[in-house]
């Protein structure tokens, strides 16, 4: 049905798909398995409409078709359920599943017609007790799952794909998820379903394609037979290098975090560790697992119960507080969360200290200057020029930035999230650099990364996450990736 | 010996270039726009335009608005918008001029102008950043309650200042060098406000939290706190401006400073400042306004309809909005 064939699609700086394979036939499950950056959700976008391959070619129902826009793709029937789901809060369900394509005479809105037909859609996917009438931003979350599936059906999808369905949902939502996706398939409708989680793939899926650093590593594996070694070391024999700086020759001072009983009801429960002064410990879990979460809660930007002890003493209130008790973070989303855009690399780079360059309000800017450029040659961030505007400076020196801002002002801990998000490959291996610089000035760091080998690789001492837990604390050196990979998707502590 | 050193400065200087002449360019159309319309007022009235007589009158005619213009940019700047600037002008101008507070002689009313002002921007801004309420509705609230109070504490009546506080007054008819002290306070009012926003911790504040307020919260910035401050500040510039009309005009009233928020807003987006907050300049600001006080000025010299003034004005934030969003894709790419 779908066969898609040496797709290529270039983003500067990154080839996010490098020569993708993907084969979908009518009536069933196709998983799509892969690290975060392998490429799973850029491929979903190409076929989506909203990216355009640069080579490559995408054949479906025997023809050969190149989706110039989202509303091409939904015309030649695929849809895309994203995983933040696209609805419109404020209008109805019924409103919502014919958004775009509303049954109209003369730009009136037959509203009848559009409830019936809403009501058909819901009925065909077993939730008649939805009402079309009801608004969207009350239901829960697997009844607006529900209104998007009806969504793609009023367009009668030949090729729905799911991006992560089952994140936001419960036990019981899941079960009755994979329901509507046997009744769809059943009826011929092809699914591409997406999700980290192996066990949910081999209850549903029919067959697997793994995707690694932008390529496919295999097609059409089955779903169910297919041992879980075979799957994850598909997934994680790597092309690309990772150079971290050699561990050891740092010793570790006195305790400067320590967290104790941290709980926020339904995100994370129960979690307890401590960083000392010099070391790096490592988070590593999948999107949702919590780890960005309890960072946020450590930083005093979640509420949370449970103790978070900086130097033995209660941090201060919210983010103010940890400021200044010596707390920094580097945000997961950099742009969204760290960076004043429009402003130098200097004005960024000191926002986290200011009152330590002003007297009495008074900014020193000379010695603002004169410090930005200190870190700027420190951390060798290019071009060498902090009265820039941040915006033209490429990720990987954005992100040295966010780093020198929390190099002033005397920190005791560092928090960072997916510090290598969106860095290539060149400017990982000097941020990797500039991590351990930080730990050997004595400065704890708690980090966050998706990427296994990179937690594997820079942090000392490493904690499993899955599902708001720790089920797994160790020394980094004694784990390799396969068996964090396997603890994070199985479940299963070591 | 001394070539290497030379290099460097003239590298630091090619370096720093463009954004320096990116800084003048953005005021250089306002300049060119005020050069326009000062030759406009040349070849039309050149015995009346250019006289000094009609450049005070342009002046104080600016001076109070331009007071409230200084505020405005600082909470637009960080994010926000005051509407009830001119409301909270006229409160301040009927609380000081009650019978009651003239009782106790010009520096009270003045003192009382002030605080009313900074005590109304505090409430707005409390309930902005603490009660979380959109800016609009909260200074759009505070903007009805303002005027309301005002009529009330009145009874709708024009409260004249009383010949013992003359020397309120006295800051529109003494003139230092030909001009009315009021335009010196105007000056004073504006040069504060450029070194607050440019050369402080808080002026730097309100670009982090108007450009990106999550980041600015994750640096350790405490947002809500300088938002209130900013409506404050705003509220501040109100009660001066109070003061300013209460000279201008020898009266407190509840019907003073009416639709002044929307002069005071068009004069901060002429001058180049983003609604969308993070960016923005006070000499921008005040040189919208001038452009839009020396408009007045052409339309009553030239004895022109004051409907099509409005039509002017209207043309004129229009232009200038397009020619900014221009200029910003330029810088952009």
């Amino acid at each position: 049905m779908l066969v898609i064939k040496g797709i290529v699609k270039q983003f500067p700086g990154v080839r996010a798909l490098d020569g993708v394979d993907l084969d979908v036939r009518a009536g069933e499950v196709h998983c799509l398995l892969g690290q975060n950056g392998a490429g799973k959700s850029t491929l979903i976008k190409v076929l989506a409409g909203a990216h355009q391959p640069d080579e490559g070619t995408i054949v479906f129902n025997g023809e050969q078709v190149r989706p110039a826009s989202p509303i091409d793709a939904i015309r030649l029937g695929i849809a895309t359920i994203y995983q933040e789901l696209d609805l419109v809060d404020g209008l109805s369900v019924a409103e919502n599943i014919f958004l775009g394509h509303e049954p109209a005479k003369l730009g009136f809105v037959n509203r009848a017609a559009a409830g019936k037909a809403a009501r058909e859609v819901l009925e065909r996917l077993g939730h008649g007790e939805i009402r079309p009438s009801a608004e969207v931003g009350r239901l829960s979350p697997a009844a607006k799952q529900v209104v998007s599936m009806a969504r793609a059906l009023s367009h009668d999808a030949r090729l729905i794909i799911m991006d992560e369905p089952s994140a936001a949902l419960a036990h019981d939502e899941v079960a009755n998820l994979f329901r509507i996706i046997r009744e769809l398939t059943a009826q011929g409708v092809a699914v591409v379903y997406i999700s980290h989680r192996l066990e949910e793939i081999r209850e549903i899926g029919d067959r697997v394609t793994v995707l690694k650093d932008g390529r496919t590593v295999a097609v059409g594996l089955a779903a169910r037979d297919t041992p879980t070694t075979q799957i994850v070391s598909l997934m994680t024999g790597r092309n690309v290098e990772y150079v971290f700086p050699p561990r050891g020759g740092r010793t570790f001072g006195e305790e400067v975090l320590r967290v104790e009983n941290l709980t926020a009801p339904g995100v994370f429960s129960d979690v307890s560790f401590s960083v000392r002064a010099g070391e790096i410990v490592g988070l590593a879990g999948l999107v949702g697992s919590g780890r960005s979460e309890i960072l946020e809660a450590v930083y005093g930007a979640r509420s949370a119960t449970g103790r978070v002890l900086l130097d033995g003493r209660p941090a201060g209130r919210g983010v103010v507080g940890a400021v200044r008790r010596g707390m920094g973070l580097a945000p997961e989303e950099r742009k969204a969360q760290a960076l004043l855009l429009d402003q130098s690399v200097t004005a960024n780079i000191t926002l986290g200290s200011l009152p330590g360059f002003a007297r009495f309000g008074w900014l020193d800017r000379k010695r603002e200057r004169a410090e930005a450029k200190r870190l700027s040659e420190m951390l060798d961030i290019r071009p060498p020029d902090p009265e820039r505007p941040i915006r033209t400076l490429s990720g990987g020196n954005q992100q040295k930035a966010v780093l020198a801002r929390w190099l002033l002002g005397g920190r005791k801990l560092l928090l960072l999230d997916e510090p290598t998000r969106g860095v290539d490959v060149g400017a990982r291996a000097e941020l990797y650099a500039v991590i351990h610089d930080l730990a050997e000035r004595g400065i704890g760091v708690l980090l966050v990364s998706s990427e296994v080998p990179e937690v594997l690789g820079l942090a000392d001492r490493v904690l499993v996450l899955r599902e708001g837990s720790v089920i797994h604390e160790g020394d980094a050196a004694e784990l390799d990736e396969h068996r964090v990979l396997d603890m994070i998707m199985n479940g299963r502590a070591a | 010996m001394s070539e290497p050193t030379t290099d460097r400065r003239a590298a630091g200087v090619a370096a720093l270039a463009p954004a320096r002449r990116l800084g003048e360019m953005r005021h250089l159309g306002l300049l060119v726009a005020l050069a326009i319309l000062v030759v406009i007022g040349l070849v039309t009235r050149p015995e009346n335009f250019a006289t000094a007589s009609n450049l005070v009158s342009i002046l104080s005619l600016a001076a109070t608005i331009g007071v409230i213009t200084v505020g405005a940019t600082f909470v637009i700047i960080g994010g926000g918008i005051d509407l009830s600037v001119g409301a909270v002008m006229a409160l301040a101008s009927v609380w000081a001029t009650t019978l009651a507070t003239q009782a106790y002689g010009p520096w009270v009313m003045a003192i009382c102008a002030i605080l009313v002002g900074t005590g109304a921007g505090l409430v707005s801004g409390w309930l902005i950043a603490y009660g979380r309420l959109v800016p609009f509705i909260a200074t759009l609230a505070m903007l009805v309650a303002a005027r309301g109070l005002a009529q009330r504490m009145s009874d709708r009546r024009t409260q004249l200042v009383q010949p013992e506080n003359a020397a309120l007054v006295d800051l529109s008819t003494t003139r230092v060098l030909g001009v009315p002290l009021l335009v010196y306070i105007f000056a004073l009012v504006v040069a504060l406000g450029w070194v607050v926003l440019n050369r402080t911790t808080f002026g730097r504040r309100t670009y982090a939290v108007g450009g990106n307020p999550e980041a600015a919260r994750l640096a350790g910035i405490d947002v809500r706190r300088h938002t209130m401050l900013l409506y404050a500040l705003s509220g501040l510039c109100c009660g001066i401006a109070a003061i300013l009309i209460m000279a201008r005009t020898t009266t407190g009233s509840s019907t003073h400073g009416d639709l002044y928020e929307l002069d005071a807003i068009a004069a901060v987006i002429i001058g180049g400042t983003l609604l969308t907050g993070g960016r923005g300049t006070i000499i921008g600001s005040i040189l919208g306004l001038l452009i839009f006080t020396l408009i007045t000025n052409l339309f009553i010299l030239n004895g022109l309809d004051t409907s099509d003034q409005l039509i002017a004005k209207g043309l004129i934030i229009v232009v200038a909005v397009l020619l900014q969003r221009r200029n910003l894709k330029e810088r952009s790419t």
